[in-house]
């Protein structure tokens, strides 16, 4: 596949995963392994330091760009305190912005995301905010230094597949920056539908986690994520309303003088 | 407006009228539903209900699933103080029952955080009865300032504070505020609290919020189940959960479903619930509050505590003492109730695992 850049870090890999809900932490390096995902998202909050049996880093191979994320900041002011936390205690210098302040929906909150942003890319950090789609918010969040955007397919969890795509194919014209679709891919099909989209790139947990089978979960979505991208590439036929006969009708008008 | 507003709306339904016009047509509508209003919500804690626990229980588990994942956060509770100056008739700590009561020093306080600390935890609940007195809100604010070296969160289970006050607390580094109505029956809140401030029905109610006020980070309310019709109750705690949540979008919500459990006083007028009615009730919480956490204490005995994980359990509590010292000291003040579960936090951890749930010592930090 076509290499990745973010933040000029190149990635072979398009398949982004995150480490909550899953049924053991045991099972974490087995389902990295099998979707040869290169980044990977935890929340700090979760990260026990201390803790060896405990502590979620201890089960993310080796060479996989750690990805925290701001779970549990309601401002940006904790986003910022959250990140700084985390390079202060070697998680890389990678960071997912999430900022919430609705436990409902969990949404995000995307002034207080750009606010967050501007103020961790200035400190150079390789910023990822998470989004709702919009455009001018997302233009905001790459001046302020974003390194990607990523917008929520649907809200976090609840496996609904791309229900905000007008709002990301707009995103995927405009914005510089690679989009990474983020939050509520279920199936391995709506990741492949991301990436025929032409998004850079796809965040899948809850669908791999929370599945009978994550491991082969992971797998599956990696496929599809590999899948989907050189139908990208390929660039698949247009649609059209009508049906285009492969002896036309009036091919003979073509056929030369006769 | 305050939750009261809403209990008195409420007060004086004719909840039988109700569970009687419910037919298993509803029951499959609602649970063909993908948000469910409050009226349907009380429906799943009909009798009729009672016939589609299967069905519930399918959907609760799915929402679950989708919410928060196979993970469930373990916490322990530590009793600082049992000094109490309320007659409640069913609590041990009753100013009347004559119990070994016992405040901890700061020093005490200290050894049995690093006693539970090193069990694992990095969540802790911490407790007192309500002493004014023995146990003023310096006391707390001075506990949670130890507790806090030694945890990631720090919870207070005690007795309802001003909004000043619980900000008081909530700068001394707790996060979150557990309390209980015990029962929102007015009345038979009245008949159950005999003497002392907690009389005051309308001051506890409104403590939660007062919280949120103060910007706390979560919150868990509950009744205790067993002193009033437990359908009534529960329907009450769904809809002051259900409150919380839309006034306060950014504090966690959950939900705790104690059963009255023996100990030391007398109080006999108790309202049974059994094993199938708290199911009832968890599976229907959650299918009308999906994204609501839900507390399963040691009061439940452990078999059955371990066939709730997969309905909708999101904490659990582990290595429980009830005893002020429990964790560290040969001198104990003795406890508020019976526990029903005695596993330590590495047996619980074992436990969660064996259903297949990662055990989560620690899911939060201070910023």
């Amino acid at each position: 596949m076509d290499p990745l850049s973010i933040g000029g870090v190149e990635l072979n890999s398009r398949l982004l995963i995150g480490t909550g809900k899953f049924p053991s932490k045991q099972i974490i390096p087995k389902v990295i392994n099998a979707c040869e995902t290169q980044i990977v998202t935890m929340a700090l909050r979760r990260v026990d330091i201390g803790a060896d049996e405990d502590n979620i880093l201890e089960y993310i191979p080796k060479g996989c760009i750690l990805l925290p994320n701001t779970s549990g900041a309601r401002d940006a002011d904790e986003a910022v305190r959250i990140a700084r936390l985390a390079r202060a205690l070697g998680a890389g210098n990678w960071v997912k912005i999430e900022v919430i302040s609705d436990n409902k929906y969990l949404l995000p909150d995307n002034q207080e995301t750009i606010k967050a942003t501007e103020i961790l890319a200035k400190e150079g950090f390789k910023v990822l905010p998470y989004m709702s789609p919009d455009l001018m918010a997302a233009k905001r969040m790459v001046e302020a230094g974003a390194a990607a955007v990523m917008p929520l397919g649907a809200p976090i969890g609840t496996n609904r597949g791309i229900k905000t795509k007008e709002l990301i194919r707009i995103l995927i014209d405009e914005i510089e920056v690679p989009v990474i679709i983020d939050a509520g891919l279920g199936k391995p099909s709506d990741a492949a539908e991301a990436m025929e989209m032409g998004a850079s790139a796809v965040l899948v947990n809850t669908a791999i986690a929370t599945s009978a089978d994550p491991v082969k979960m992971a797998q599956a979505f990696s496929l599809a994520v590999k899948a989907g991208r050189m139908g990208y590439l390929a660039k698949m036929g247009a649609k059209t309303r009508y049906a285009q006969a492969s002896s036309p009708l009036t091919g003979f008008l073509f056929e030369g003088d006769k | 407006m305050s939750f009261y507003q809403y209990y008195l709306a409420h007060k004086d339904f004719d909840f039988n009228s109700f569970f009687s016009s419910i037919t298993t047509t509803d029951i499959e509508r609602i649970l063909a539903k993908d948000k469910i209003n409050a009226y349907d919500f009380l429906s799943l804690l009909s009798p009729q209900a009672e016939k589609h626990l299967e069905s519930m229980a399918e959907k609760a588990q799915k929402l679950s699933l989708q919410h928060f994942g196979k993970a469930i956060l373990l916490f322990t509770p530590m009793y600082i103080a049992n000094h109490c100056i309320n007659k409640c008739a069913y609590c041990g700590f009753n100013v009347g029952n004559r119990i070994k009561r016992k405040k901890l020093t700061a020093e005490e306080i200290e050894q049995e955080a690093k006693a539970i600390a090193a069990t694992g935890l990095r969540h802790i609940l911490f407790l007192t009865g309500e002493s004014p007195a023995q146990s003023p809100v310096s006391y707390i604010a001075k506990a949670a300032g130890i507790l806090k070296k030694h945890f990631h969160s720090v919870g207070i289970e005690i007795y309802p504070l001003t909004e000043q006050e619980y900000s008081q607390v909530i700068d001394a580094g707790v996060d979150s505020l557990t309390v209980y109505q015990e029962v929102y029956d007015e009345g038979i809140y009245d008949k159950v609290h005999l003497a002392g401030p907690k009389r005051n029905y309308s001051f506890r109610l409104d403590a939660p919020e007062r919280a949120c006020r103060a910007k706390i980070r979560s919150v868990n309310i509950g009744a205790l189940l067993g002193l009033n019709e437990w359908c009534k109750e529960a329907f009450f705690t769904g809809l002051h959960a259900d409150y919380l949540q839309n006034k306060y979008p950014d504090v966690a919500v959950s939900v705790s479903l104690p059963r009255i459990r023996p100990h030391a006083g007398t109080f006999q007028d108790i309202f049974p619930v059994n094993d199938k009615s708290l199911v009832q009730i968890m599976l229907a919480l959650r299918i009308f509050l999906p994204y609501t956490g839900i507390t399963i204490s040691t009061r439940e005995r452990q078999e059955y505590r371990d066939h709730l994980i997969p309905l909708g359990v999101t904490k659990m509590s582990a290595g429980v003492s009830t005893e002020v010292g429990g964790h560290s000291s040969e001198d104990k003040g003795e406890g508020q109730f019976e526990i029903a579960d005695n596993r330590n936090v590495a047996k619980m951890k074992q436990a969660i695992l064996a259903k297949g749930y990662q055990p989560v010592s620690k899911d939060w930090m201070s910023f």
